[in-house]
């Protein structure tokens, strides 16, 4: 008997990004997100008669971003084509696209999966025109125009990924990576990042590829995972069926979870491709490509491996703070204006994260900024307050955007280390207690502490509990 | 050069274009004739020829990414053959319409 | 003054910015004109009497007041329904389009009333500019003024008919294969197709967008001079717009042609050429030559593949800009129960025979499979055309062809039969496929009366060396444009022109 075919899964992920560009790719419209319908519409992106295409630079400029932070090669001479397909919500009858000369090739995305570093390559990158939307309702279809034209980047990867979770990983990573250059702002339930799925099974060792289909509507990022795993299980069921895998399009239902597939004509699709003529050849100049190189900042991965090596923070942090690149700067600043990257992280991953979340607000515009995240370390490390001092007055700093020195000065947070100040509270707390005073004198000296806390108590935690263990001592010890 | 019938249909569907019977041999045979005459290209030898796309070469000009004025909301839409909550409408859409998705 | 539609747009500008006449006075003598009688040519397809009146007293108070009349200041224009104008319904000859009023102007008509210039209506064309006769307009055929049993040429055909018929001052056009010389050249007026990119594209309703250019019709080459420096140069809307400066194309005028080297391309003298056609445009080169020009022989040895490869480029062109006129957004629908089906009747019901056919073979020509051997084939031919031209102009300056092979045809006499209908486009299509400047001007008569054309072709933006020879001949040979008769004049009915038609044109035009 021959032992089971092992199969292997191979995925391809197709990713549209709507870039963060004011203006539409081709005209001036607005771009943003939520207008009622048909309100931020043109000429040109209603596709009117008579209309032209312009081309947006800061669409470029977004495309050329992602190439570079991607390693891919930047074709310096560039052409739109014209794909067509009749859909209400394709104005022009066609989209313009990059086909045979796309802007970027050969790139690649790396992540993790696992702990284990996995690299997803791309094998391009397009620029191309968003189409609008339709809302289906009973016998009829609504049509909206507004996200027509709006800047997309198309990325395709290499079928280089062997399971749901290295298609979630090289997901997120490219989430991260959009979001981090600013190009996208990864939204994947508004549909500002959009992933369909090629899948296919073959038996571990072969070469070939087994029949492939393609998976749609994945729009919330659980649903990659989910999406790609259950298209495995399910090809997997219908080769051990001694089945093939029908070549489809299938549309996953999140509600359901599952695929089904598209019902489709018999009608072959035929794009018809053929370059734009409204558009001359798009060239990218050495000037171009040096300032798009300059501005680039530096990534996440090399940031994060930065972090681990001049802050001393353990990589697990790091990647934390480096998940969005706001909060990375947000971390560098206070690190750098406190000095002790531990200690900032510590807080940044505790109080600021929490306040971040509970109040909505982005790190570029924390409640509490890096610089006053900075000074209130720096009064716990010079012992002005205690750590646990610290927490109420980044309470404070939260609710009245104050800084931790006003804070500490208002309330009379500072902590009490004159001795002279605390003498009156440790003589009432020997004079109050004398039942403890016998059995410390008696020998059990552990009960000290019994009087640091209420010393502590009388002072609201302010006093320093070294200053009070000596003023004790020579109270109890004294014959 | 012949074209057939199914070449004529299938043509007017990726154009989606309705023929009447009777224009569908009288496609084939203008198709056939048009296509005949330009077939003359093919004895011309172009290798090595870089195809011309724009006849007077220019670079891609770009515009800045500045806001325009928008179409009003009632002259977007005062040509539409039917309109309703804002939106064109148009006879509802069924799976296998057109690749929806593949942009 | 006398009759102020006597007079073409140059001189009409500067009587009016004399404050000679009225611009309501030139306005409504345009407007008598096409009323009684444009019944007969059908040049128009909409006229705004309202508009084109309150316009031309608007300007006619900016002059009172002192204000610098612009270029055009005043003057009565019309546009081939293929401009897109807004709040004036705009058809580009379809029945799809019926009913269309644009919310946007297009470059053309906002540089046109930023010069004063007065609308006075929409033009008649070949439906989509596909055509070389104006028999394939949705709303019936302009005639030939100078005979209405003929065509007038297309797709310009009605700019042609309306300038030569004294119903406006100057229109605009466009050409794709010819669709404003050729018509310049049936009607016997100027008509200049300007370099691809000199004029701006921006609400031009798109055939094939790689070849289309906008270009004015008049009955002098002043009028094409001037209309040409108002409507030319870089427009940010349009990305194949050039951004060269424009120059004063009047200033052409009165310079001559000694020095000038004219080529005569051998191949455009070949067989299907008319014998008066020929005589005709030969004695133009001849008189060019007695001016002071050089005349060489030239070769062009791919004219011969010209039409072919124009008509794959200009079809799989047409067939991607004709799918936005779905029944969605604007226009005509015929609603049928599920989406397909309203697309394929709308189509089917808005577009006419050569529409479809042409849809047809661009839709074709672009399928997977075929694009190399026919699209891009075409484009490789292509730039043999323009390695032809680029050589030819090393010998010379200037190009000078018959515009037609043929003068106006008969009503119907090649409707039937596209592929002799595409090859009435054999010597202008080249032009449009190397994006050339190229002009059509009268240059005589046939026996019959019917106008010939001289075509000239220059190097990409030497407009001017054309303005500089085109003044010259107009200025060498002053009968070679004239005034059509009449149409009542012609006949009681245009179904029965013929016989009259025929009379020499000399007995038969109207004293200006
Ligand atoms: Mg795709
Ligand atoms: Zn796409």
């Amino acid at each position: 008997m021959t032992p089971p075919v092992v199969y292997e899964a191979v995925i391809g992920l197709e990713v549209h990004a709507q870039l963060l560009t004011r203006s539409k790719i081709f005209s001036g419209s607005s771009t943003e997100f939520g207008a009622p319908p048909n309100t931020h519409v043109d000429p040109v992106c209603l596709g009117l008669p008579g209309v032209l295409p312009v081309l947006n630079r800061a669409a470029v400029d977004c495309a050329l971003r992602l190439a570079l932070a991607t390693g891919c090669t930047v074709r310096r001479r560039t052409r739109f084509a014209r794909k067509h397909y009749f859909y209400p919500d394709l104005p022009k009858g066609y989209q313009i696209s990059q086909y045979e000369e796309p802007i970027a090739e050969h790139g690649a995305v790396d992540f993790e999966v696992g702990g284990q570093a996995r690299r997803g390559r791309l094998r391009r990158i397009h620029l191309e025109e968003d189409a609008g939307k339709n809302v289906h309702r009973g016998t009829t279809s609504l049509v909206d125009f507004n996200r027509a034209g709006v800047p997309l980047v198309e990325i395709v990867s290499e079928p280089d990924l062997r399971s749901a979770d290295e298609a979630a990983g090289f997901m997120r990573t490219l989430r991260q990576l959009v979001r981090w250059l600013g190009i996208c702002d990864g939204n994947l339930e508004e549909g500002s990042l959009r992933c369909d799925a090629n899948v296919s099974l073959r038996p571990r060792g072969r070469a070939e590829y087994g029949v492939k289909t393609e998976l749609k509507n994945i729009n919330s990022f659980k649903f990659v995972r989910d999406a790609v795993a259950h298209e495995i299980a399910r090809q997997e069921a219908v080769l051990r069926d001694g089945a093939a895998v029908v070549a489809e399009t299938r549309l996953w239902d999140a509600d359901r979870g599952r695929s089904a597939a598209m019902r489709s004509k018999e009608e072959a699709h035929d794009y018809r491709y053929f370059p734009e003529p409204d558009l001359p050849p798009l060239v990218i100049d050495e000037a171009w490509l040096a300032a798009a190189q300059g501005q680039l900042p530096d990534l996440p991965s090399a940031r994060c491996a930065r972090f681990v090596a001049d802050y001393g923070l353990p990589p697990g942090d790091a990647a934390t703070l480096t998940a969005e690149r706001d909060l990375s700067d947000y971390f560098e600043a206070a690190a750098c204006a406190h000095g002790d990257g531990r200690t900032v992280a510590h807080w940044v991953l505790g109080e600021v994260l929490r306040a971040l979340k509970r109040t909505g607000a982005a790190a570029t515009a924390a409640p509490v900024g890096p610089l006053q995240l900075a000074g209130l370390c720096d009064l716990v490390r010079d012992g002005t307050i205690s750590g646990k001092i610290a927490k109420e007055v980044f309470a404070h700093m939260v609710t009245t955007g104050r800084g931790a020195g006003a804070v500490v000065a208002e309330l009379g947070l500072a902590r009490l280390s004159d001795p002279a100040a605390l003498e009156a509270a440790c003589r009432a707390a020997v004079a109050g207690n004398p039942r403890q005073v016998a059995q410390y004198r008696a020998g059990k000296t552990k009960v000290l502490g019994f009087f640091v806390g209420e010393v502590m108590k009388a002072t609201r935690g302010q006093a320093d509990p070294a200053v009070v263990n000596d003023i004790l001592r020579r109270l109890l010890d004294a014959p | 050069m012949a074209i057939t019938r199914d070449e004529v249909l299938e043509t007017a569907l990726l154009a989606r274009l309705e023929l009447a019977p009777e224009e569908i041999p009288a496609l084939q045979a203008d198709l056939a004739a048009i296509l005949g005459y330009v077939a003359t290209l093919a004895a011309l030898d172009t290798a090595g020829v870089e195809p011309t796309t724009h006849a007077v070469p220019l670079d891609c000009p770009l515009r800045d990414d500045v806001t325009a004025p928008h179409l009003a909301h009632d002259e977007a839409l005062r040509a539409a053959p039917a309109a309703d909550e804002g939106c064109f409408v148009v006879p509802a859409i069924i799976g296998g319409d057109a690749p929806e998705g593949e942009r | 003054m006398s009759d102020p539609t006597t007079v073409g747009a140059a001189e009409l500008r500067e009587r009016i910015a004399r404050r000679e006449l009225s611009s309501v006075e030139a306005t409504r003598a345009y407007l008598d004109r096409i009323a009684r009688r444009d019944g007969r040519l059908h040049a128009f397809l909409h006229v705004d009497e309202e508009g084109a009146l309150a316009r031309a007293a608007a300007i006619d108070a900016a002059l009172a007041r002192g204000e610098a009349p612009g270029p055009l200041a005043g003057v009565p224009v019309a546009l081939k329904d293929i401009f897109v104008t807004r709040g004036i319904p705009t058809t580009c000859g379809s029945r799809i389009l019926a009913g269309w009023v644009p919310p946007y102007d297009g470059t053309a008509a906002t540089r046109l009333r930023a010069a004063g210039a007065v609308l006075l209506g929409k033009l008649n064309m070949d439906e989509f500019a596909m055509g070389s006769s104006n028999e394939n307009s949705a709303f019936g055929p302009t005639r030939n003024p100078w005979d209405l049993q003929r065509v007038p040429g297309g797709s310009s055909g009605g700019s042609a008919a309306a300038v030569a018929a004294s119903l406006c001052a100057l229109a605009l056009g466009t050409d794709t294969g010819g669709s404003i010389r050729q018509p310049a050249s049936l009607c016997g007026v100027v008509g200049i197709k300007p370099t691809y990119g000199r004029v701006s594209r921006y609400g031009v309703i798109a055939f094939a967008s790689s070849l289309d250019q906008v270009g004015p019709l008049g009955r002098g080459v002043a009028d094409c001079a001037l209309a040409l420096e108002v409507i030319a140069g870089h427009d940010p809307r349009d990305a194949t717009s050039l951004p060269a400066p424009v120059p004063r194309y009047r200033d052409a005028a009165g310079r001559g042609v000694r020095g000038l080297r004219v080529g005569v391309p051998t191949e455009y003298f070949g067989a299907g050429l008319d014998p008066e056609v020929a005589a005709a445009v030969t004695a133009a080169i001849e008189s060019l030559r007695a001016a002071g020009a050089a005349v060489v022989s030239v070769s062009l040895p791919h004219t011969e593949y010209a039409i072919a490869a124009y008509y794959l480029i200009c079809t799989a062109e047409a067939s991607s800009n004709l799918a936005r006129y779905d029944g969605v957004r604007y226009g005509l629908r015929v609603e049928r129960p599920t989406l397909q089906g309203t697309y394929r009747a709308t189509r089917a019901a808005g577009f006419g025979p050569e529409v479809k056919r042409r849809i047809m073979l661009g839709t074709y020509a672009l399928r997977a499979g075929y694009y190399d051997e026919y699209y891009r084939k075409a484009q490789c031919v292509r730039t043999l055309v323009r390695e032809d031209f680029r050589r030819a102009f090393e010998r010379c300056d200037l190009l000078a062809t018959p515009t037609s092979p043929l003068p106006a045809f008969r009503l119907g006499e090649k409707v039937a039969d596209p592929l002799a209908m595409y090859l009435c486009d054999a010597y202008t299509t080249s032009c449009n496929l190397a994006g050339l400047p190229g002009m059509s001007l009268p240059c005589g008569f046939t026996a019959a009366g019917l106008p010939v054309g001289l075509q000239l072709l220059g190097r990409p933006l030497e407009e001017e060396t054309i303005f500089r020879a085109a003044f010259a001949y107009e200025a060498a040979a002053p009968g070679s444009a004239r005034r059509p008769p009449d149409p009542d004049a012609l006949t009681g009915a245009a179904g029965a022109a013929g016989t009259a038609g025929a009379a020499p044109a000399a007995t038969a035009a109207e004293p200006t």
